[in-house]
C-alpha cells in the first residue's frame, strides 16, 4: 500500500509540470499584445510598458517560465493587477468558501444518492425504485440556477426559514482564522454564529449537490444490481447472512468502485467553482473570484485560479485512486 | 416387474425428504416449470448424486432446497422436509437459521464464489459467527482449524489473504471449509469440481469423501459427470427436463441402466477399453420449456419411442429392488391412449 502510494505520488510530478506549462502559456496565447488586451486599446504607451514589465513579458520566454516556476515552488502566485495584492493571500478565503460548500454539497449528494441507489436496487422494480429514479432523472435535468432560484423563493422568500445569500449573518460576523467558517466559529466559541453558518450552507449545498446526488444514485443502483447477481452474493446468502449485511457489506463494497469514480469527478467539478450557484447565492467562492477576474481581464488571477483548481482536481483524483486500492485489494497488484 | 408407485418409502433415518417439488419461474413469456414434481430422500451419511444435462433442473432443485430461488419470480410447491420438519416456503428469517448451519452449499465456480474484497478470514469467521455462539477469537480458531482440516497449508497466513491470491483448487477448499464450519447435516455440492483441473478434482473429491466419513454428513452431489458419480455416490437420481427419469443405487445404475436416457448417458462416457473411434452422443438437445413434448419428455431423442410415448407421460415405477424408472417400455400393459394414463 505504501509503495503504491509513493508510486502514485511520483506520477503526479509530470502531471503538475504539464499543468503549469499549460497555465503559463495562457497569457502568451492571447492574440496580439497581452498588455494592450488587459488595459485596452487606448492605454498610453508608458502605462503599457509598465504592464509589460509587471507581467515580465520583456524577458525571454525560458526566463519567464523559470521565474514563474520558482514563484510557484515558493508559493508565490504573483499579484493581482486590480488589487495589487498577492494572489496566494487573496485567494485563500475564496478557496475556503468553495471547499466548505463543496464538502456539504457532496455530503448531501453521497448520503442521499448512495442510499437511494442501494434501496432502489434492493427493492428493484418497486414503487420506491420508480420514484427514486424519476427524482434522479429530474435532478439531473434541472438547471442549477433554476433550482437555486426556486429554493430561495420557497424557503427564503415565502417560508422565511433559511437565509438566501452569503456565508454568515452580517450582524454576527465570523472572525476569519482558517476561513472555513464552520471551524472558525467553533474555534471562536461563537455557537450562534455556527448555527447561522450552517443555515447559510443548506440551500446552496442542496442546489449544488442535486446533480451529483442524481448521478450517484443512478450509478449506485446499476452497480448494485450488477453485483447482487454475482456468485459471491449467492454464497453469502447460502451461508445465512442477513439481507441487510448482504446488501451493505457483501454487495456494497464491490459496487463502490464505479460510484467512487463518479464521486471523484463530481467533487472535482464542484471545486472548479460552481459559478452559477455561487452567483445566485452570493457565495464568495473561487468561481465568483475567477468570474470577476475574467470580467476585469486580471490575467495573473485567472492563471492562478485555474492552476489552483486544476491542482485540486489532480489531488482529488489521487485520493480516489488510493481509495480504489483500499476498497479492492486486486487493484494494488495490477 | 414391480409396478408399485414411487414415493411410498418406509420411514427410515432420512435427513431430507423431497416430495413432489415443483419450481416454476414466472417470466414475461409465461410460466416455466424448471422442476416439475421431483421426489427423493436422503439418508444420514449418504451421498446422493443428481445427474443430468444442463437445463435438466438439477441446480434449480438444489437451490429450491436452500430457499435460494428468487422469490417473486420463482414459486415453489410440494414438500421439502428437513429431519421431518417442513422447510418449503419458510420465512427468510427461519431459512437463514438453516442455511449454512443445517444445510450448506458449495458452488461450481470457486473463482467467483468468494467475495473478492474481503479476506478469507473475514468470510470464514462470518460463517462461524452466524451460527455458533463463539467469541471472535474462538471463531478465528475454529476457522483456522477448518482450513487445516481441508488440507490448506499455512492456514493462519491464508486467513489474511484475499481470494485472488489463491488458486482455484485452494478456493474450492476454502469454500468447503466454510460450508463445513458449522457441522451441517447436509452438504449440497453443485458441480464442485467442474471448473477444476483433473488432478485437483480428484483431491477435492477425496477431501469430500473424508469429511463425510469424519462428520457423518449427507451429501447431495449435483453433477453431469458420471465418473464423479461412480466414484462418490451411494445412490443416483437421473433428471431430465425437470423430472426424475431413473433412480437406483450406483452399482445397478451402471450395470443395469433402465431408462433410454441413462443408457445414452452411460454410452456417451469415454472408455479406454472401447475400440470405437467416435464417442457416442445422444442425438438432439434438452427441449426448451416452451416446446416441451406432450408425452414423455425424452421422446424426441429416444430410439425406442412407441406411440404411447408421444401421447402420455410415463410414471416413475419400481423396476427392481430400490430401482425406479419412468419409461413406457417397462410397463408391459401400457394403457391404450383412450384410457386415462395418469
Amino acid at each position: 500500500m505504501l509503495a503504491y502510494t509513493i508510486r502514485r505520488l511520483l506520477m503526479l510530478i509530470p502531471v503538475l509540470i504539464g499543468m503549469s506549462l499549460l497555465v503559463f502559456s495562457i497569457v502568451h496565447l492571447i492574440p496580439g499584445d497581452p498588455a494592450k488586451t488587459i488595459l485596452g486599446e487606448k492605454a498610453p504607451p508608458e502605462v503599457l510598458d509598465n504592464m509589460r514589465e509587471e507581467l515580465g513579458l520583456n524577458d525571454p520566454l525560458i526566463v519567464q517560465y523559470k521565474n514563474y516556476m520558482v514563484g510557484l515552488l515558493t508559493g508565490d502566485l504573483g499579484r493581482s493587477i486590480k488589487t495589487k495584492a498577492p494572489i496566494s493571500q487573496e485567494i485563500k478565503p475564496y478557496l475556503a468558501a468553495t471547499i466548505e460548500l463543496t464538502f456539504f454539497a457532496m455530503v448531501f449528494a453521497i448520503i442521499i444518492g448512495v442510499n437511494a441507489g442501494i434501496i432502489a436496487a434492493w427493492k428493484h422494480n418497486s414503487w420506491f425504485d420508480y420514484i427514486a429514479m424519476l427524482v434522479a432523472l429530474i435532478g439531473v435535468s434541472m438547471p442549477v440556477f433554476w433550482l437555486g432560484l426556486m429554493e430561495q423563493w420557497i424557503f427564503a422568500q415565502k417560508l422565511n426559514w433559511l437565509p438566501s445569500i452569503g456565508r454568515a449573518n452580517i450582524l454576527n460576523p465570523i472572525k476569519p482564522i482558517t476561513n472555513f467558517y464552520i471551524i472558525d466559529s467553533i474555534l471562536a466559541g461563537n455557537f450562534t454564529g455556527l448555527k447561522e453558518v450552517i443555515k447559510h450552507l443548506i440551500l446552496p449545498s442542496i442546489a449544488l449537490g442535486t446533480i451529483p446526488m442524481a448521478i450517484i444514485a443512478r450509478m449506485t443502483r446499476s452497480s448494485m444490481l450488477e453485483v447482487m447477481k454475482s456468485d459471491y452474493v449467492r454464497t453469502a446468502k447460502a451461508k445465512g447472512v442477513k439481507e441487510f449485511f448482504l446488501i451493505y457489506k457483501h454487495a456494497l463494497k464491490n459496487a463502490l468502485i464505479p460510484v467512487l469514480t463518479v464521486v471523484g469527478l463530481q467533487i472535482g467539478m464542484l471545486l472548479g467553482g460552481a459559478v452559477l450557484t455561487e452567483t445566485i447565492f452570493a457565495w464568495p467562492g473561487i468561481g465568483k473570484y475567477l468570474y470577476d477576474a475574467i470580467s476585469m481581464r486580471d490575467y495573473p488571477v485567472i492563471q492562478s485560479g485555474i492552476l489552483v483548481i486544476a491542482t485540486m482536481f489532480v489531488i482529488i483524483n489521487l485520493i480516489v485512486d488510493l481509495l480504489y486500492s483500499a476498497i479492492d485489494p486486486r487493484i494494488r497488484y495490477r | 416387474m414391480d409396478l408399485d408407485k414411487a414415493g411410498e418409502n418406509v420411514e427410515e433415518d432420512y435427513v431430507l425428504e423431497v416430495d413432489q417439488l415443483k419450481t416454476i419461474f414466472r417470466t414475461e413469456d409465461g410460466d416455466i416449470p424448471a422442476v416439475s414434481g421431483v421426489s427423493f430422500s436422503l439418508k444420514a451419511g449418504e451421498t446422493l448424486g443428481i445427474v443430468g444435462e444442463s437445463g435438466s433442473g438439477k441446480s434449480v432443485t438444489s437451490l429450491s432446497i436452500m430457499g435460494l430461488i428468487p422469490k417473486p419470480q420463482g414459486r415453489l410447491s410440494g414438500s421439502i422436509r428437513y429431519k421431518g420438519k417442513e422447510i418449503i416456503n419458510l420465512s427468510e428469517g427461519e431459512m437463514r437459521e438453516i442455511r449454512g448451519n443445517e444445510i450448506s452449499m458449495i458452488f461450481q465456480e470457486p473463482m467467483t464464489s468468494l467475495n473478492p474484497v474481503f479476506t478469507i478470514g473475514n468470510q470464514m469467521v462470518e460463517a462461524v459467527l452466524l451460527h455458533m455462539e463463539l467469541s471472535k477469537k474462538e471463531a478465528e480458531q475454529r476457522a483456522i482449524e477448518m482450513l487445516r482440516q481441508v488440507g490448506i497449508p499455512r492456514a493462519e497466513e491464508i486467513m489474511k489473504e484475499y481470494p485472488h491470491q489463491l488458486s482455484g483448487g485452494m478456493r474450492q477448499r476454502v469454500m468447503i471449509a466454510m460450508a463445513m464450519s458449522c457441522n451441517p447435516s447436509i452438504l449440497i455440492a453443485d458441480e464442485p469440481t467442474t471448473a477444476l483441473d483433473v488432478t485437483i478434482q480428484a483431491q477435492i473429491l477425496d477431501l469430500m469423501r473424508n469429511l463425510k466419513k469424519d462428520f457423518n454428513t449427507s451429501i447431495l452431489l449435483i453433477t453431469h459427470d458420471l465418473g464423479v458419480v461412480a466414484e462418490m455416490c451411494d445412490r443416483v437420481i437421473v433428471m431430465y427436463a425437470g423430472k426424475i427419469v431413473e433412480e437406483s443405487d450406483v452399482r445397478t445404475l451402471f450395470k443395469n441402466p433402465n431408462h433410454p436416457y441413462t443408457k445414452g448417458l452411460i454410452k456417451s462416457t469415454p472408455r479406454l477399453t472401447s475400440e470405437k473411434q467416435r464417442l457416442y452422443s445422444i442425438p438432439g438437445n434438452v427441449p426448451s420449456f416452451k416446446e416441451m413434448p406432450k408425452g414423455c419428455k425424452f421422446v424426441p431423442r429416444c430410439e425406442y419411442a412407441k406411440d404411447i410415448c408421444y401421447k402420455n407421460e410415463p410414471e416413475l415405477v419400481y423396476v427392481g429392488e430400490d430401482h425406479k424408472s419412468s419409461c413406457w417400455l417397462n410397463i408391459e400393459q401400457a394403457p391404450s391412449i383412450e384410457e386415462d394414463a395418469s
